[in-house]
């Protein structure tokens, strides 16, 4: 499929791709991919297992280095600069691009201490901006108000949704400019589902939010734009509206009413 | 539809309401044949049936709204199925209304023969108007039931020609009416009965709409003809 999906022209794009290819070893995961991910705006990427949007995310911010047998051909303009070919640190890339993943993932460490972790990696704060920031992630994060009295105990003490919005407070406390959400709610309860939802349409006035769920209807009620994959394909891409009200393709209809087989 | 959901439970449900939507138009159809016969024969007795029958009407309106409701709360359907559902509730209010009015034409009939008025009023093209309404109503149930989307738009223009028929019928009227001023009375009763045609006819054209959204994912009321027909096409 080389079709050039894009959404409408007065949306910057904070991610363009551009001819993306992906191979694991010689398995092509990712097939000429082109879209671009507005700016300041949630993108939710949904198809089944296998199709290549977790993979995709993980372009984003060159996690798949870590993988040697692993390679991406292509384009991906991050403000105007391909980040595959780019010879900035990754983890300078990883400070820009945070991600949160599927299951919740503390460090071993105190609440306090998993928020200002990251941050001393890329800043020197005095004592008291480290307190203003943590506090500030937290919040933003909707945490604060549970965790305020009880940030020397263990961030593993927390519930699983408070684990997720910890993650998510600690991705945010290095002040990036994209959030990779992978999955970020399979884990948690309707009630943490809930409280992440809302954080995700919190974030995206300050952040670009990229999300990969396999609940359609999270995408439905957070992102503002949806793309469909199938078996590395990007088959359709638009507004979320357009997309669950009626879509421009017959595999999305089809894989978004239940009727894929 | 063709292609079935993973959930065959699902494809049921869809399939059930369908049917009582269906069952619901039959219904209806049959309440204005029922109601036009008592108008053309006179008939007290099938003028009671129809406005006993309305109770009915109402009952499966409630019944398929129930059925609908169940099924966005447990499925939250998408896209097209989201469409046939919200359709689906929309033609059924239509339909009841289609009900509502065979119920006024029953009534009209049963007070016109109580007040003894003559047998001589022109209902002849009052039973054309209604055989017009009926007929679309019974096509744009059968078009809903193929989702066919150039049927839609064949009774969208049908319904033009009951509409002039109606204007036809209002002049005719003020002519007996100035002719004699005696037939004023029975003539305003006509006048209403033609109003409810035409009112069953319009129903008619909101469902063939109701197709358009479902298939094209368009809403096409108040639209152009010719931006109706592009989207058809």
């Amino acid at each position: 499929m080389t079709m050039t999906l894009t959404t409408e022209k007065t949306q910057s794009a904070k991610i363009a791709v551009k001819n993306l290819d992906f191979f694991y070893g010689k398995f092509h995961a990712l097939k000429n991919i082109n879209l671009d991910i507005p700016e300041k705006k949630v993108t939710a990427f949904i198809g089944p297992s296998g199709c290549g949007k977790s993979t995709l995310l993980r372009v984003f911010n060159r996690m798949f280095e870590l993988y040697p047998e692993q390679r991406a051909q292509g384009e991906v303009v991050l403000d105007g600069e391909n980040l595959l070919t780019s010879k900035q640190d990754v983890a300078l890339l990883r400070a820009k691009v945070g991600m949160v993943f599927q299951k919740p993932t503390p460090f071993p460490m105190s609440i306090y201490d998993n928020i200002a972790f990251g941050v001393k990696l890329f800043e020197k704060l005095s004592a008291t901006d480290m307190e203003e920031r943590v506090e500030w992630a937290l919040r933003k994060s909707a945490l604060w108000n549970e965790v305020k009295d009880k940030l020397k105990q263990s961030g593993s003490s927390l519930s699983g949704g408070q684990q997720q919005r910890l993650c998510i407070a600690r991705g945010v406390a290095i002040k990036p400019e994209v959030i990779l959400l992978d999955e970020p709610c399979s884990a948690l309860d309707p009630i943490s589902t809930a409280k992440v939802e809302e954080l995700i349409i919190e974030l995206k006035q300050d952040y670009t939010v990229v999300i990969v769920t396999h609940n359609m209807q999270q995408a439905a009620r957070c992102s503002d734009y949806t793309a469909y994959m199938y078996l590395g394909d990007l088959v359709e891409f638009g507004a979320t509206e357009q997309i669950f009200f009626k879509p421009n393709r017959q595999e999305t209809e089809d894989y978004i009413t239940g009727r894929f087989g | 539809m063709p292609e079935k959901h993973l959930s065959s439970q699902f494809d049921n449900e869809l399939g059930t309401v369908s049917t009582r939507v269906m069952e619901l138009g039959g219904l209806v159809e049959s309440q204005i044949r029922q109601a036009i016969y008592a108008l053309s024969q006179f008939s007290v007795e099938v003028a009671q049936q129809v406005v006993t029958a309305e109770a009915k009407v109402n009952a499966m309106e409630i019944d398929i709204d129930r059925e609908l409701s169940s099924i966005i709360a447990r499925r939250q359907p998408t896209a097209r199925d989201l469409r046939l559902l919200i359709a689906i509730s929309k033609a059924t209010a239509n339909l009841e209304r289609v009900g509502d009015e065979a119920e006024k034409i029953a009534r009209m009939v049963l007070s016109i023969i109580s007040s003894g008025a003559p047998r001589s009023l022109p209902s002849l093209e009052l039973r054309v108007a209604s055989d017009l309404a009926s007929g679309l109503l019974r096509k744009a149930l059968d078009a809903f039931a193929r989702l066919d989307t150039s049927a839609a738009l064949t009774i969208l223009k049908e319904d033009d020609l009951i509409d002039k028929e109606f204007d036809g019928f209002v002049r005719k009227l003020i002519t007996y009416m100035m002719e004699d001023p005696r037939m004023i009375s029975p003539s305003l009763d006509l006048l209403f009965l033609a109003k409810a045609i035409e009112r069953i006819g319009d129903h008619a054209k909101n469902i063939a709409e109701l197709i358009i959204y479902i298939v094209k994912g368009a809403d096409v009321r108040h639209a152009a003809m010719d931006e109706i027909e592009s989207v058809v096409k």
